[in-house]
């Protein structure tokens, strides 16, 4: 049993630590979420030149052959400085999917210009009808002659605005809810017939309504077959789940820091607040939930690359309790710091919104527990 | 014991149901307080003044309506659940039973009228940087210079300063070694040179509460309420007065009654999210708890119209009260799923703004991360334990 990292994962976090530290400061970072675009594309380009865009590909795609703990450092990392550009759903959501079950030609013609930051891409799964469930599909995907048209409405797609290819999940037969006949298909943004509306997000991020309206894509633009892409799209949320658990500890890490540090030395009745028990025990279990939640960060990504039942339970599981742990932790870091932790000024507030919407991406905490209990 | 309504409260939950559906502001109906305009909430303010029901908790010589205390509850009750906005506390509850409480003469004939009738608006100068929890911490500076005062300091949070016409303010007027000896109660006029109201963004978005800087106020020394140096007293018996009411069993009951309907419209599997077990058991838990704190409001209501002033118990009624609001946003905001995620700015709501997702779903996150300030001001619920602790179980 090792719970250690790896020479090589130790020296990528002192990179992306370094890096988020002395170019994502929070100033930075409100710049960059209030600017017109909401991403830096500078940004972006440097995580390429370090590497971090090729990451968690194999090296004949040109990647640096890292698995699923390189991720999560890298975005544990990233969830330090409240990283709002597209790591997520164009590296592990969309390339994930692309090296694991796209063809040959597929990864050879999309591979590269995502690890060289050229294309940002998004996944556009959630419908408006379906709440947190994936094979909850109205969207329709027919065939033509050889080509697929594609009609129908995506919803919150994260990182949307930014992209230049999506992934999207449509329906090639069955019923709105069933697990057979789904397909996943790369779509260009820019193609006829797809038109979105662009919006910020609570977090800091954006997103998109997406709608396709006979969107024609050649047949070439299936990923898989038509029959297994919702297996396909699971494993994907799964793996962002992994990730996304690892960002949620970042934040909460430095909530706890961030929180203890205030009450040291906030002072009121002439003695700082942290000298009052009633503090001390909260802020006792906001780091035992902190610790629970890095042992499932780290369950689960251990555990993605196991069989799909095993998979499927790490990652409901390891949901749940970051749900539960981020809910308690942000709540509780804004209310030992007063109304200074309502304020858009302290990063604390902006810390606690993420992790509030954390809760809400890839399925809630009341989602994953039913998801836990029938697998 | 019992709780049902005489006839004549049934009669008069009439008349003001009546009067409510007649005379409210239709379009001021479903506006989120976040995007309210001065006049929006003046509105309402002002017609029930002029039917004489701006006031209800006042002394009839004051303005009061001389309603029992079921009277007064049945008028909160249905005001809630039409969703009115009501008249703000700072003039109506918590600065005028002070005026008429500890005010000369000539204050109460000043500062009432203007409270009554909306046309001065005022704000309150209580929380410093370095005096939140422990207020009386405040260094506010007033020092008489022959009958003005000098005022130099700086308050925050306080509500709706920008388009307040006067604060009311605790200041230090002398400094000893206790503390709480040596505040006094000061009526500042906002157009007094040497004022700056600088805005504070919260993490909704709203601009909801200010800095206030005082720069060399000059402030006539009349406008002093009560003695000089005792205005701790003054200050306790406002806080007394803020909390009560601060339970809000009404608007609870109408917010859960938004949470179902949302619930019903959102789906789930294909079903209503209503239906799905686990969510139905949380709004019922709600539900249970809302009644536990309504009956509890209800007790210190009958004691209090046997003439027991509502005690350290309200500290109760405002834990209870604000948990319960916090934890239906935060259902509410779990409600809509998906469409917890787009930033809804308040410039983007209103005709010209093009949907996002459910109209429902509009602000439910802005409305939640807003509502955890209720747990942090009125004295912040750790506060309220401990005044519980000592005050009821003399620990």
């Amino acid at each position: 049993m090792d719970f250690s990292f790896t020479e090589e994962q130790t020296l990528l976090r002192n990179m992306v630590q370094g890096f988020v530290r002395d170019n994502y400061d929070f100033d930075t970072r409100t710049k960059i979420v209030n600017s017109d675009t909401g991403m830096s594309k500078e940004i972006w380009q440097q995580f390429a030149e370090l590497g971090l865009l090729a990451a968690p590909f194999p090296e004949d795609m040109g990647g640096l052959d890292g698995g699923a703990i390189d991720i999560m450092v890298i975005m544990e990392e990233m969830g330090r400085g409240l990283v709002v550009e597209p790591y997520l759903p164009t590296i592990v959501l969309c390339g994930g999917i692309l090296s694991r079950h796209g063809s040959p030609q597929q990864q050879s013609a999309h591979l590269p210009s995502m690890v060289s930051g050229e294309a940002i891409w998004a996944l556009a799964y959630s419908e408006p009808q379906g709440r947190f469930n994936p094979t909850d599909i109205t969207t329709s995907a027919k065939e033509q002659g050889g080509s697929y048209v594609l009609n129908g409405q995506k919803c919150v797609v994260m990182g949307a605005p930014w992209a230049d290819k999506l992934i999207v999940s449509a329906r090639v037969s069955g019923g709105q809810r069933d697990k057979d006949g789904v397909a996943l298909f790369i779509v260009d943004k820019s193609a006829s017939g797809v038109s979105t509306q662009d919006y910020p997000t609570v977090d800091g991020g954006r997103a998109s309504e997406i709608t396709l309206e006979n969107v024609e894509v050649a047949s070439d633009a299936l990923i898989g077959t038509a029959n297994t892409g919702l297996s396909l799209l699971e494993e994907a949320l799964d793996y962002g789940i992994g990730a996304l658990c690892a960002e949620a500890v970042g934040h909460m890490k430095m909530l706890n820091d961030a929180t203890v540090e205030y009450c040291k030395t906030r002072k009121q009745f002439g003695v700082p607040i942290g000298s009052f028990q009633v503090l001390q025990h909260r802020m006792v279990d906001m780091f035992m939930d902190y610790e629970q939640s890095v042992s499932m960060t780290y369950m689960v990504n251990m555990k993605l690359d196991e069989s799909a039942d095993v998979r499927r339970k790490a990652a409901s599981a390891a949901k749940v309790q970051i749900g539960k742990a981020g809910r308690f932790i942000g709540q509780e870091s804004v209310q030992l710091h007063g109304g200074m932790g309502m304020t858009e000024e302290l990063s604390v507030g902006h810390y606690f919104k993420r992790l509030t919407m954390i809760d809400t991406l890839f399925g809630n905490i009341d989602y994953h527990l039913k998801r836990f209990a029938q697998n | 014991m019992d709780v049902e309504f005489t006839k004549e409260d049934m009669a008069f939950r009439e008349e003001v149901r009546a009067f409510i559906e007649e005379n409210y502001p239709k379009h001021l109906l479903g506006k989120e307080r976040g995007n309210l305009s001065k006049e929006d909430f003046l509105a309402w303010h002002k017609i029930l003044y002029k039917k004489g029901w701006v006031a209800p908790s006042w002394p009839e010589e004051f303005g009061g309506t001389g309603w029992s205390v079921t009277q007064k509850y049945i008028f909160n009750e249905e005001s809630a659940a039409y969703g009115t906005i009501a008249p703000l506390p700072f003039g109506i509850q918590m600065l005028a039973p002070v005026i008429y409480t500890f005010g000369s003469q000539e204050q109460k004939e000043n500062v009432l009228p203007g409270i009554a009738s909306g046309d001065v608006w005022w704000c309150q100068g209580y929380s410093e940087p370095g005096a939140g929890s422990d207020l009386a911490a405040l260094k506010t500076k007033a020092v008489l210079d022959g009958d003005e005062y000098v005022v130099n300091g700086h308050k925050i949070w306080t509500t709706l300063a920008q388009h307040a016409d006067w604060i009311f303010c605790l200041v230090r007027t002398t400094t000893g070694e206790k503390r709480q000896e040596g505040i006094s109660f000061l009526l500042i006029d906002m157009n007094t040179a040497g004022i700056d109201v600088r805005p504070i963004i919260m993490i909704d978005g709203g601009h909801e509460v200010n800095e206030v800087f005082f720069d060399d106020v000059r402030v006539p020394a009349s406008h002093l309420v009560g003695d000089v140096d005792k205005g701790w007293t003054i200050a306790k018996f406002l806080l007394g007065n803020e909390r009560s009411g601060i339970a809000g069993v009404a608007r609870s009951k109408k917010a859960i009654e938004r949470l179902r309907e949302i619930a019903r419209g959102e789906l789930d599997d294909g079903a209503p999210l209503i239906e799905s077990g686990d969510f139905s058991r949380k709004i019922a838990e709600l539900e249970i708890d809302l009644t536990a704190l309504e009956y509890t409001e209800l007790r210190t209501l009958a004691a209090e119209s046997k003439g027991q002033g509502p005690g350290p118990e309200s500290s109760l009624l405002k834990v209870k009260g604000t948990e319960i609001q916090q934890r239906i946003t935060e259902l509410t905001m779990e409600a809509v799923g998906n469409y917890a995620s787009p930033w809804v700015p308040e410039t983007m709501i209103g005709d010209n703004y093009m949907a996002i997702g459910p109209e429902a779903a509009y602000g439910a996150t802005q409305t939640y991360f807003n509502t955890r300030k209720t747990s942090i001001y009125g004295g912040s619920n750790e506060i309220q334990r401990n005044i519980i602790a000592k005050m009821v179980l003399g620990l």
